[in-house]
This record gives structure tokens, sequence and C-alpha cells, in this order.
């Protein structure tokens, strides 16, 4: 792994980048730094993001700065704090995950865009889905909308880019590919992704304690309902 | 003891300081846009700096006060009128009951706050009463205001507090303009622009395009280059983030922005200058310029301790 690289997103955030890619060795070692950074929190700080291969640390800027007057800003304060946190990171151990399943409709009034990718990938209908729901998925991180995962890796042959133009209104519960990763819209919402199914699960339940049904690290199972 | 609106404007919600520690779940932070002019009026009325307030776009609602109440108003100007009586922003007024709240015309700015002494009377989601238009919760019911909505008041108005008659101090007070530069700090990408296009960034202005809106403000100008293409894996980004878009073009995250993202990130403008950023509406123009951490974290330090006088002046004006 390269040298992480380190920079302010706010004068409220830094954020400690990893390498430019999505891998599961990467995102072990920003769960395990996420674990540290909980157990072992900043004086001052707020919340953490982590995200596919970098992990954002908010902050209240003005506690940091009090907490740590030796420091000539808080942005190097938490700096030295995030680089002492992985020199003191436990080697990357794999963390049982859960196993969620969720069923999806992949019949055409809900798949808008099976039928572009089985053009694109010269694969039937069928196969596509085949191979969508013959891995298992891991949970990389939730981001874009409240709940949204983003799953992959999506295997190469059915791995499409975003629509050119994103559709302005994206159906609640949609199933999405794009590129190698792979997403369930939470709401109506406008997207890019192409999407090919669409599941009755509920991915945002607001007033529940965890509202979000799929957590980052979470292993997930599609599996496709039979077209009536 | 609340108040009606009596007819509907074109975006009004309530907000407040914006909710944290939910970006990891995708739950973006919402709040106010003028974050800063929904904490002062309601340090002006002696509240807790983060209680609710109403956000208001142009057309603004009309609004009858169902109650005597304490309130006040912040930043943009929409012409505010009793009758005929003008009512000045960041100032303390008392409504009798029944009487009409307008907002007559667009004089200044884009976006109004209203405050009442004590706070609305709003649930709290997720520690937090801004409105998530997108998830629809939050706020009253996760909507905009409506023709006929009741917002509550968490307290009645205290006879003592009805001749008051403060006004924040303008040093205080954003230095609005339509034509602002903006501190920033250095983004992740900034190295990343071409020599022509750093010197581009910091020194042409941008125009804001009317497809500008709460979760970010598209900009029209120079298109800017980086020295090449990159494609990022998305990272988290924050209220205030500049970001290039594949056609050169650039976009600020506003308070509704999405928690992470993938365009290269230019820069972020600091918080004590986003007022100015957030009072923009189409045509507006704005430019940037680059300061260093350290000045950054040293002007809002200073800020802030600007603000504690004013808390203490209205804790003291408020005194039992």
């Amino acid at each position: 792994m390269n040298e992480p690289r380190f920079f302010s997103v706010s004068e409220f955030a830094i954020c400690v980048s990893f390498e430019n890619r999505i891998s599961e060795t990467i995102s072990q070692k920003v769960f395990n730094l996420a674990e540290h950074i909980e157990k072992n929190p900043l004086a001052g700080m707020i919340e953490i993001v982590p995200a596919f291969s970098s992990l954002t640390l908010f902050y209240n800027s003005i506690i940091v700065k009090k907490s740590f007057p030796s420091f000539p800003t808080a942005f190097e304060a938490a700096r030295v704090y995030l680089q002492n946190a992985l020199q003191n990171l436990p080697a990357n151990e794999e963390k049982p995950a859960r196993t969620i399943e969720i069923i999806f409709d992949a019949s055409a009034e809900f798949a808008l865009d099976l039928k572009f990718i089985s053009e694109t990938k010269n694969l039937s209908k069928t196969e596509i889905i085949e191979i969508f729901t013959s891995k298992i998925y891991r949970v990389f991180m939730l981001g874009f909308l409240p709940g949204f995962a983003y799953m992959g890796e999506t295997d190469e042959r059915i791995a499409v880019p975003r629509k050119e133009s994103p559709r302005l209104k994206v159906p609640k519960g949609s199933v999405g590919i794009a590129g190698k990763q792979a997403g369930i819209y939470p709401f109506d919402s406008p997207g890019g992704w192409q999407i090919i199914g669409k599941t009755e699960t509920e991915m945002f339940t607001p007033n529940e304690e965890n509202p979000t049904f799929l957590r980052a690290g979470d292993s997930v199972k599609f599996t496709a309902k039979q077209a009536k | 003891m609340s108040l009606l609106i009596k007819k509907e404007g074109l975006l009004s919600t309530i907000q407040d300081a914006g909710r944290n520690n939910f970006r990891r779940f995708g739950i973006n932070p919402n709040g106010a846009m003028d974050e800063t002019a929904a904490r002062l009026i309601n340090i002006l009325l002696g509240n807790d700096e983060s209680e609710a307030v109403v956000e208001m776009h142009f057309p603004a609602p009309e609004i009858v006060f169902e109650e005597d109440a304490v309130f006040a108003l912040g930043g943009a100007n929409f012409g505010a009128k009793f009758g005929d009586e003008e009512i000045e922003n960041w100032r303390i007024y008392f409504a009798t009951s029944g009487s009409v709240l307008k907002f007559t015309e667009k004089v200044f700015g884009n976006r109004c706050y209203l405050a009442v002494k004590g706070g609305f009377k709003i649930e709290k989601w997720l520690d937090s009463f801004s409105t998530n238009l997108t998830a629809k919760i939050g706020g009253l019911d996760g909507e905009k205001l409506k023709t006929n909505d009741r917002i509550f008041f968490n307290q009645r108005s205290k006879t003592k507090d009805q001749r008051l008659n403060y006004k924040i101090s303008n040093h205080l007070l954003p230095f609005y303009s339509r034509f602002p530069t903006v501190r920033i700090i250095k983004g992740a990408e900034f190295e990343n622009l071409t020599a022509i296009s750093e010197r581009d960034f910091l020194n042409e202005t941008f125009a804001v395009s009317k497809n500008s809106n709460r979760m970010g403000f598209r900009l029209e100008g120079k298109p800017l280059y980086l020295l090449e293409k990159l494609e990022l894996v998305s990272s988290a980004v924050d209220f205030g983030t500049i970001q290039l878009l594949p056609d050169g073009q650039i976009i600020i995250l506003m308070a509704d922005h999405q928690t992470t993202g993938g365009y290269p990130r230019l820069g972020n403008i600091i918080s004590i200058d986003l007022p100015l950023a957030a009072q923009l509406g189409a045509n507006d123009k704005i430019g940037f310029h680059l300061i260093s951490i350290e000045e950054a974290e040293n002007l809002l330090l200073d800020f802030e301790k600007d603000l504690n006088f004013l808390k203490i002046g209205s804790k003291f004006a408020f005194k039992e």
C-alpha cells in the first residue's frame, strides 16, 4: 500500500486517503481504523465517515485547537492523531460479517436498463441476472442518500458505466449497477445507475434506532424473484 | 401559541444548525443555508443558537401570529412588513396576536430566517430540527411549509420582553454582496489544476446558474482543466466543498449536499464566508481567494469570540 495522504476537507474535517481504488484489503483497513478511532476518539471529534479507500474525521476545530495548544492548527493535531492511530492498528483481521439476503423483482417493468445491458454486453437478460446474483457483495460504505449502500464488486461481464444522462427519477427500491458497484435506491431520486430490478425491502426506516437496513461491512446476497 | 402559514411561499422549511453524527449512514446534515443568520437571530433572542428557525425563499409565506410573540428576522431582506410598518432584519420585534407578517419584495439575498423567542415546538429527528426533504423527515412532517400549517411556540412571550428593541451590531453581520469574493482553503485535487486553470479559478468570477438549490450551486464561467483526467472513488465531502465537474464547470456543495462524492475537490469555502455564498441567487457572481488552513481556523476563532460577546449581552438583556 502507498503512503496514506492527509488533506483538509473543510475547517472541520480531515481525510486520510489510501490508494484510489476499490479493494477489500483497503476497505478492511478503513473499517479497522474506524473501530480504533471509535474506541480512542480525538478530543473534539464529531464523527467519522469511512469510505471505499479513505476515512474522514469531522471535528470541532475550536475544541481540538484548545485541547492541543502545542499544534499550530486543529488540522495538524488531527493529522498527527490519525497518523498515530494508523501506526497502532492491529493487523488486518476480517470481522465476521452479517449476511443479508435481498430479494428483488427483475421483471421488465422494474428492470429499466436490463435491455440496454443485454445489448451492450451481448448477454441474455437471464444471463445478466444469473451473473449478478451468483456472488456475495460487500457493503463498502454508505453515502449519496440516507441508507444508500455502495456494494461491490460487480462481475466484469456486466459492469456497465452510469447512464450518460441521469434519470430525473429513479424509483425507490431500484437495484442498480454503476461500473463495478451495485446499489439500491432508498427513495425516489435522480440518479444515473443502470437499473436491473426493484426490491420491496425498505432500505431506510427513519424512526428505527438503526435507520439503515444495510451497514458498512455487511455481506449481501441478491436473489431474483421468478418473473411471473 | 402558534403561528399560521396563511399563504405558503416558494420553499419554506424548518432548519437549525444541522444534523451531525449520521453522515456515515448517508444522512446529510441539512440545516440552514445561511447558518450564521440563523444563529445570530437565535442568540439575539436569548435562544439556544441551534433552536429551530423558519428558512424562507422568495416569494415568502404570509404569516399570522396567533399569539403574542417576540421574534426576529435575519439573512435576506424580503421587504418584511406588518401592515405599513417596515420590519428590519437583525432587530427584536413584538407581534401582537392576530398581526400579519408579509414579505413584499426581494430587496437583497435569497434566504430569510424567522426565529421566535423560546423557539418553535418541533420534534427533533436524530438530534436536529432540520427538514430532510429527500427522506421526508425532520422539521414539520419532513416537508416544506404549506398553507394552513401551524408552527407552535415553546413558550408564551413574557410581558417584560415585549419592550426590548435591540439590534445586532453591524460588525457581527456577514458582509453580504451579490458579487462576493469568498475565502477558501485548498481541496485535495487543487494541485492537479493546470497552471492556467489555477490562475483562472482564483482570478475569474463565476456566475450562479439557475440550476442551483439547497443541495448545491452550479456555477458558470471559464472552464477549468486538470493536468490529467482523474477518476476518484467516492469519499466524504462537506458544506462549501467546491468540486470540478467533467465539463470543466464547478459546483459548490450547499446545506443539503450528499455525504460523499467522487468529483475532484478544488477547495472548500471557509465557514464564516459560507453565508455570502448562501445568499446568492441566479446570475449573481462569486470569486475565490485562497488562504491557509491556519488563517481559516484563526478567522473562525475570532468570529466565535465575537459571537460569545453577543451571547453574553443577550443573556443579560433577557435576565429574569
